[in-house]
């Protein structure tokens, strides 16, 4: 078991009070898993990302526990965690491709970062190299400025650089949002590579497009207004979600080869609630076609199926 | 209704604009009334510089537009104003359209006092009201309100609705639906296949292929500012035949099927700007021959209302 999250509780500090980004989120990565999480912008994705590497405020701690390969994260502790960053886990951010230092060359950018964390620059290269070539970027790219580069082949170097130094867990946040789909193609398989040859030990791609997830992840997990809405394998997500959300989300996504005038695909009526006062019990309520009074109180995320844990009443009454 | 004749823009860059980007070479297509046509390529290929230059936001370096029998450069004054009232555009970002230190529905008070000034305020609310309801909005909901309390979705749907307020005609959609989440992205989607149906042209310009198939009967596959293949949407998406197109199509993650292994997906080298010679595809086409590199290939009809620009599929017979 690599990753393992255990009620997880992270809010933010508002001068308006705490906005409840991530409420109870519990899950695992397994070792050489990669695992999609998948939602609506806000409901805490990118929360879940940096709790587990970069909790600054306005994040405050509230509970719950971040263990990787057996062993706890001081996920509260910015300090104790500087040891684990980059080496133990590695994110890289959204946008993280247009953070590349605008005035320094991509060699040099490696070389200050890997300085940083006492890593010797000489050392390192010829495996540098080595990954450069796999994701077929020519040696020239680190004698080049960032402008010099395409955005495909910047999401490239940030891709190569964050894996470095061999971290257990990589959380990938967005990566392929802002590439058009060949750039976004390859990237995606890179990512997929890099767990194969052991770069890295697991992967967590966060994504609002399933249909990347459903390419390369091998577990999805969904989440709603900062709550796991529910996880299983990438072709039970896809064929036989039971969460109604997830089953409205996958349903509205448009395809190649439908059309409008022959499918008429629908949205999901109404928006994600505000998470500074969230309603209580289900937060997809109010959106919700089957909601019933039972509603009215948290669902507790269950395990229906071997590895499908869903939260929702309505499944768990199914099940029972 | 709009068409496009050998259109060519090319930008000068560089510290002292001493070199050329081609970003729209010699491209031709034509838009009918009531008709979704989408422009699809990756970034850089020169399709928010088409959209651009339909509504005159950037200049034209040679070649014409011609809109309703009349070409859009010589346009000037009265006749412009008159142009806008029947084209109209919305942009990718819905935040940055908007000037944050006022309220949102200050586009829609420029729109009147714009185009509108004898209007009287009772009939003019009726036609915001009406125009907001057309796109899914409550005006009680929207109105009065700052861009940051409303969202990206509700944002971009103003646009929409003070893009209709004029008697508009002709809407370029650069990219209006990448900023949405999956769940309200299909709502806008959906609207505009609607006003599709009450007689409205859209130029639908966009890099996701399954949302152009999703609205638009025909489409122009763009490549570095040229056209790679253009014709009916089916026809291309059933059976693409320029290898960019094929190679596209093969990228498009899809729920159902898993991607295959294709060739000549990622640039490896530097982007340069140079001119180049021959086909534009030339550095990456896994099928290129000698041929390719010299000279650039034409676009021919290969069937009806299926075009494309490969030396594969010129008449070598003829020759």
């Amino acid at each position: 078991m690599s990753l393992r999250v255990n009620n997880l509780t992270v809010y933010y500090r508002t001068l308006k009070g705490d906005v409840r980004a991530l409420e109870d989120a519990t899950f695992s990565v397994g070792d050489g898993e990669i695992m999609g999480l998948a939602g609506e912008s806000g409901c805490g994705k990118s929360t879940l990302s940096n709790s587990i590497v970069l909790l600054k405020p306005p994040m405050k701690y509230i509970k719950g526990s971040v263990s990787l390969d057996g062993e706890e994260l001081p996920i509260q502790d910015m300090e104790r965690m500087n040891s684990y960053r980059f080496k133990k886990v590695s994110v890289i951010p959204q946008y993280a491709m247009n953070a590349l230092n605008p005035t320094r060359k991509i060699g040099k950018i490696i070389e200050e970062l890997l300085a940083s964390k006492q890593e010797y620059f000489g050392a390192i290269q010829p495996e540098l190299m080595r990954r450069m070539e796999l994701v077929k970027l020519s040696s020239d790219v680190l004698k080049m400025y960032p402008i010099e580069l395409s955005g495909g082949m910047k999401q490239r170097v940030v891709m190569v650089l964050s894996t470095l130094l061999d971290p257990s867990l990589l959380i990938a946040d967005e990566i392929t949002s802002a590439l058009d789909v060949a750039s976004q193609k390859a990237v995606a398989e890179m990512l997929v590579e890099f767990r194969n040859q052991k770069f890295v030990r697991s992967i967590i791609v966060i994504t609002h497009d399933l249909s990347i997830l459903a390419q390369i992840a091998d577990s999805i997990l969904i989440m709603y207004a900062g709550q796991v809405a529910e996880k299983a394998s990438t072709p039970v997500i896809i064929r036989q979600p039971r969460h109604p959300y997830t089953h409205m989300l996958i349903s509205s996504l448009p395809e190649v080869g439908v059309r409008y005038t022959e499918k008429r695909l629908k949205g999901i009526p109404g928006k994600p609630p505000l998470l500074l006062n969230p309603p209580s019990g289900c937060r997809f309520r109010e959106r919700c076609p089957f909601a019933f009074e039972k509603c009215l109180e948290v669902p507790p995320l269950t395990e229906v199926d071997h590895g499908h844990y869903v939260a929702c009443w309505k499944e768990l009454a199914a099940h029972a | 209704m709009l068409e496009l004749n050998r259109v060519t823009k090319i930008y000068r860059i560089g510290a002292f604009g001493g070199k050329e980007l081609r970003a729209v070479n010699d491209v031709s297509f034509d838009v009918k009334d009531g008709e979704v046509m989408s422009l699809i390529g990756e970034s850089g290929s020169g399709k928010s510089t088409i959209g651009k230059m339909i509504l005159r936001l950037v200049s034209i370096n040679s070649g014409r537009i011609i809109f309703n029998g009349v070409d859009i450069s010589t346009l000037k004054g009265a006749a412009l104003k008159e142009y806008y009232r029947n084209v109209q555009g919305v942009f990718q970002d819905p935040f940055s359209s908007y000037n944050p230190i006022f309220k949102a529905d200050r586009i829609f008070r420029i729109i009147k006092e714009e185009f509108y000034p004898q209007m009287s305020n009772g009939e003019w609310k009726d036609r915001l009201e009406g125009s907001l309801k057309l796109v899914g909005l409550n005006p009680e909901d929207v109105l009065n309100k700052f861009p940051h309390q409303l969202s990206g979705g509700q944002l971009q749907r103003f646009l929409i609705a003070r893009a209709l307020l004029l008697d508009t005609k002709f809407l370029v959609a650069d990219e209006i639906i990448s900023m949405l989440d999956a769940s309200t992205r299909i709502d806008v989607l959906n609207l505009l296949a609607e006003l599709k149906t009450s007689g409205l042209s859209i130029l639908f310009i966009t890099h996701d292929l399954s949302l152009g198939y999703y609205i638009s009967e025909r489409a122009v596959i763009l490549y570095r500012g040229c056209v790679a293949e253009m014709g009916a949407t089916e026809k291309i998406y059933a059976s693409p035949l320029h290898p960019y197109t094929k190679m596209l199509m093969a990228s498009v993650p899809r729920l159902d099927k898993k991607w295959q292994k294709f060739e000549g997906q990622v640039e490896v080298g530097a982007k340069d700007g140079a001119a180049i010679q021959g086909c534009v595809y030339y550095s990456r086409c896994p099928v290129a021959e000698k041929i390719c590199a010299q000279k650039p290939p034409a676009l021919v009809e290969v069937e009806k209302d299926h075009s494309v620009a490969c030396i594969h599929y010129q008449a070598r017979d003829s020759d």
